[in-house]
């Protein structure tokens, strides 16, 4: 079965004075029709640039210098921006962490609403505003029918957050992309909305790529999980074997160092140093300087990113040797 | 010492002045214009200010290069036989004198009420801001008109000569400084809620210190930004006042009471008394203002990051 | 290392930070024309007030981390720039070691000013981008010993970066030089300059990424061992919390809900708002269990509903909680709880 979304050692570069910096180094991932993927990583490694990459929607002066994004057989990276705009917001749709970046604050939520489905559908108002007001109800908000003629600054930010979720579903895409949707948002409300968000996608079989810091929230959303350091992916695998059998120093370094995980008062386990920034990626394995069990073959060759076993778990690092039961490569 | 100017060679202020030709071009002639009218003496032929160098026979004689010009004056002379090159390169000296004079004061007013109504916030906020407010609604040139009047009227016509120049200064000074004082007034309401003042305050530093020695120096980049602006407006305003005979008188002359001076000139032909003044006080404001310009949009983080 | 921290509360009965009843209301209602309304006919002189912290004691003991949890809104910053006194409270009393600091002038703090300190949250915001790491530090140390020589503040600024962890080689770079991180450090020894007792960290790690985030929050606690320093810390993220806390107080629209050891709120949240709080923080590698869901939406500070703050929120609210106000009680050694239903019995 062929996938809904496949990214093909995709790269992205960023032009600027001191020459090109690669922000995204060759990554590939897919995922199928309903699936939840999380895409993890510290800021600066390049997660939201990811995202705005599938849907071609990269800022100058960055810009896709390689790979490919297949969507239904048709490759995104190389669309026009004319055909692009027909897939972003009706096939593919997304979500960002503020909601405001979404709505605009002089429209109110059901001109929005109307104003996105007509875009991409011939439809009239009427028919757009029953579309709409079965999507906020759709995403709980309550006395829908009220909402519709309100101002995005009349809401508070979870209702927004809401909002913007009914109108990511407002044209029924196939894949929701979702960039820190939550992080804006307090502890109780983030709850709900990752909540919601889930159950939406079950139901109406919508794929989620979750972009987030928070390996918490990734690992009871996903099924899925992708790892990225530096521009590339490190780790990835189905979210359960991941999180509980960790291969990769990076993200054995990240989960360790979550306070949640050891005895109260205990030192936490830190990754010593930083992420490197795009100008100096070491050679080697980016992560060679922070990575406790460094050798010197992490310093001298980029490791390759293979599977390790018959889950799709595939790794980037030269240290984590393939399961005995899969044969030489 | 080195660091600074190895920062500074590393900046991305150095950087984006050399990929801009205009302001590099602009640069050059502001440069040139601010040596010619600094060393005035030493560039110009003639010293206009001297009598022994003022022939009336010599009066309004056309640029060198025309039927009845002479070798001697290369761009004319003027009414009163005065070489017009070495008139207008010693009133661009009192130009810019008065411009950079008028916007120091200007800047040294408006920054000082500005910082204490941003920080101190309040009823002195509301009262300093509403006296800025007044301050702009009087046209500065009925404060000029009125200034003029009182200090003709109080130490003689005389007088007026020999303190045009801080007379000047003082005037142009006080009319803009509310322009400072409200922009420092953003830029602090900014700052001062910033945690690295609340960082000050937890230290126990009294408000004064937290003032100038904190919130001030972050305000500095809206002001020098707007002292570009600033100054070209200033040596615009002085020559409009001396084009209206309330600025310099025309002994003295700055480069507005030339260009008024060759105005009533202009219809018998003498055109070079106007013109080549009002070429020179084009050029002064143009390479200030594009280099205003391109000073503000470096400096704006917006734009930068755009 | 210690996996257990010592628990310090008993040791003294006064402790180290008392605040008593402290309110603090903040005007918002602007100039006099902005206060003036209309209403039914008539010319109304109304003033705006955000409601920001209401009626909240506590003691911290020394040697204690203290934190303060909650939402946004809930008044935790508020809270603590009161304490510090960077905001003056309209009511109440602040004690250090039993001395009453919020009623003192700036001559008067400045021994108070050299005991407390603080960290903050934005490391971008928290340094002054015009000085450099040397001006930042060292104005602490002369400004609080004028006489000091200018060797001895070298020296100290020095010894001070080592220990947080900047090389001293870079004390005549700017903040914008460093990395998010970096500058947490750096802002966390100007705190620690001029030897506090006290420090007051207002989410010191809620900007950065977890590997950093666990780089600063050992500093904090290696900083803490060394110097016996007491900690009110201030945050929303749970996780950290039960890390790093002796005792957690737990706020809600300016009120405080409950006040526990840290291990005995994780384990038995008694107030129906912690636990819901609780219930919602995403733990790694589990499936969700579902989290209390709580009804309706965080009410303004400006308008604070009657009774029990919660109470619009709250499953267990019944008409008592709608008209008075719970007080906070102990129910159990060291468990405050201010919570009607708890107090009689229905939760």
């Amino acid at each position: 079965m062929s996938h809904l979304l496949e990214v093909n050692d995709l790269e992205v570069k960023f032009g600027l004075r001191l020459g090109d910096l690669t922000a995204i180094n060759g990554i590939s991932f897919n995922l199928n029709k309903g699936e939840r993927m999380g895409l993890v990583g510290e800021s600066g490694a390049g997660k939201s640039v990811t995202g705005f990459a599938i849907i071609n929607l990269i800022s100058k002066p960055g810009f896709i210098s390689g790979g490919r994004v297949m969507f239904n057989g048709r490759d995104l990276a190389a669309l026009s921006e004319e055909a692009m705009r027909e897939i972003r917001g009706n096939h593919i749709s997304m979500i960002f962490q503020d909601p405001m970046m979404t709505l605009n604050p002089v429209l109110t939520i059901g001109t929005q609403m109307v104003e996105t489905l007509q875009a991409h559908r011939s439809i009239t108002r009427s028919e757009a505003e029953a579309i709409a007001l079965e999507k906020l109800k759709k995403v709980q908000i309550p006395s829908p029918e009220k909402r519709l003629a309100q101002y995005p600054h009349e809401f508070s930010g979870g209702m927004r957050q809401r909002i913007v979720i009914a109108i990511a579903l407002i044209t029924d895409p196939e894949i929701i992309i979702a960039d820190e949707p939550t992080t804006a948002l307090d502890v109780t409300i983030q709850a709900e909305i990752m909540d919601l968000l889930q159950q939406l996608c079950e139901s109406e079989d919508t794929g989620l790529i979750l972009i987030t810091h928070d390996l918490g929230v990734v690992s009871q959303v996903t099924e899925k999980i992708a790892v990225m350091y530096a521009g590339k992916i490190v780790e990835s695998g189905p979210t359960e074997r991941v999180v509980n059998d960790t291969k990769h120093p990076y993200t054995q370094g990240l989960i360790k160092a979550l306070p949640g995980s050891l005895q109260p008062g205990a030192r936490l386990n830190q990754i010593q140093g930083m992420m490197p920034t795009l100008t100096d990626i070491p050679p080697g394995c980016a992560f060679n300087p922070r990575c406790p069990i460094c050798e010197a073959i992490c310093r001298d060759q980029e490791p390759p990113f293979i599977p390790v076993d018959h889950l799709t778990r595939m790794v980037a690092c030269h240290m984590v040797k393939p399961d005995p039961s899969m044969g030489t490569r | 010492m080195n660091r600074t100017w190895q920062r500074f060679k590393a900046s991305y202020l150095l950087f984006s002045f050399k990929q801009d030709k205009t302001a590099m071009l602009s640069l050059a002639v502001l440069l040139t214009l601010l040596v010619t009218g600094l060393l005035a003496p030493v560039f110009s032929p003639y010293d206009p200010y001297d009598p022994a160098n003022i022939d009336i026979m010599n009066s309004e004689l056309p640029p060198a290069w025309t039927q009845d010009g002479e070798a001697a004056f290369l761009l004319g002379t003027d009414i009163q036989g005065r070489d017009l090159l070495s008139t207008m390169i010693y009133g661009l000296r009192l130009s810019i004198l008065i411009g950079c004079g008028a916007v120091v004061l200007q800047g040294f007013l408006g920054v000082v009420v500005g910082l204490l109504a941003g920080y101190l916030g309040g009823k002195i906020d509301a009262l300093l801001m509403r006296i800025a407010d007044i301050q702009l609604s009087f046209p500065y040139l009925m404060v000029a008109i009125f200034i003029s009047a009182i200090f003709q009227l109080a130490f003689g016509i005389g007088r007026y000569e020999d303190l045009a120049v801080p007379l000047l200064i003082v005037i142009i000074g006080l009319a803009e400084w509310p322009v400072y004082a409200r922009t420092v007034r953003a830029a602090v309401l900014g700052e001062k809620n910033k945690e690295y003042v609340e960082a000050a305050r937890v230290i126990g530093l009294n408000r004064w210190r937290i003032m100038f020695r904190h919130v001030l120096p972050n305000t500095m980049t809206s002001v020098l930004v707007i002292s570009t602006i600033q100054v070209a407006n200033a040596v615009m305003s002085e020559a409009a006042l001396s084009f209206l005979g309330l600025g310099m008188p025309v002994t003295k002359p700055s480069l507005g009471s030339l260009i008024r001076s060759g105005f009533e000139y202009i219809f018998s032909g003498s055109w070079w008394i106007t013109l080549f003044p009002g070429i020179f006080l084009v050029l002064l404001v143009l390479v200030i203002n594009l280099l205003g310009d391109w000073l503000r949009d470096v400096l704006n983080p917006k734009l930068y990051k755009g | 290392m210690t996996t257990e921290r010592p628990n310090p509360i008993k040791s003294d009965k006064n402790g180290l930070l008392a605040l008593k009843q402290v309110v603090k209301h903040f005007d918002i209602s602007g100039g006099l024309l902005d206060r003036l309304r209309f209403e039914k006919g008539r010319l109304k002189h109304q003033r705006t007030t955000v409601k920001a912290v209401n009626n909240v004691s506590f003691t911290i003991a020394p040697g204690e981390t203290f934190s303060v949890v909650g939402e946004s809104g809930c008044g935790k910053s508020t809270l603590a720039r009161t304490t510090l006194g960077i905001y003056p409270p309209n009511s109440g009393r602040i004690l250090y070691r039993g001395e009453r600091i919020d009623n003192k002038n700036a001559q008067q703090m400045l021994p108070f000013r050299r005991k407390m300190q603080m960290i903050f949250q934005d490391p971008y915001a928290s340094l002054n981008p015009r000085m450099t790491v040397m001006q930042t530090l060292e104005e602490p140390v002369v400004f609080h010993n004028p006489s000091i020589s200018r060797n001895q503040v070298k020296d100290r600024v020095a010894e001070v970066m080592s220990q947080v962890g900047v090389d001293p080689k870079w004390a005549a770079r700017y903040p914008h030089e460093f990395s998010g991180g970096q500058r947490q450090r750096i802002s966390i020894a100007r705190a620690l300059m001029v030897d506090p007792e006290f420090i007051v960290a207002d989410e010191p790690v809620s900007a950065l990424d977890v590997s950093i985030q666990a780089q600063i929050l050992n500093l904090l606690m290696d900083a803490q061992d060394q110097r016996g320093l007491t900690y009110m810390f201030i945050t929303h993220d749970l996780s950290v919390v039960e890390h790093i806390s002796t005792r957690v107080a737990v706020m809600y629209l300016g009120t405080l809900c409950e006040l526990s050891p840290a291990r005995t709120l994780f384990e038995s949240p008694r107030h129906p708002y912690t636990q819901a709080l609780l219930s919602a923080i995403p733990k790694l590698g589990r499936k969700k269990t579902g989290h209390v869901k709580l009804k309706g939406e965080v009410p303004t500070p400006i308008n604070l509903p009657s009774g029990c703050v919660f109470h619009g929120r709250c499953i267990y609210a019944d008409p008592r909680c709608v008209e008075e106000v719970p007080q906070a009680r102990t129910v159990e050694n060291m468990v405050i709880v201010a919570c009607h239903a708890v107090e009689e019995g229905r939760i």
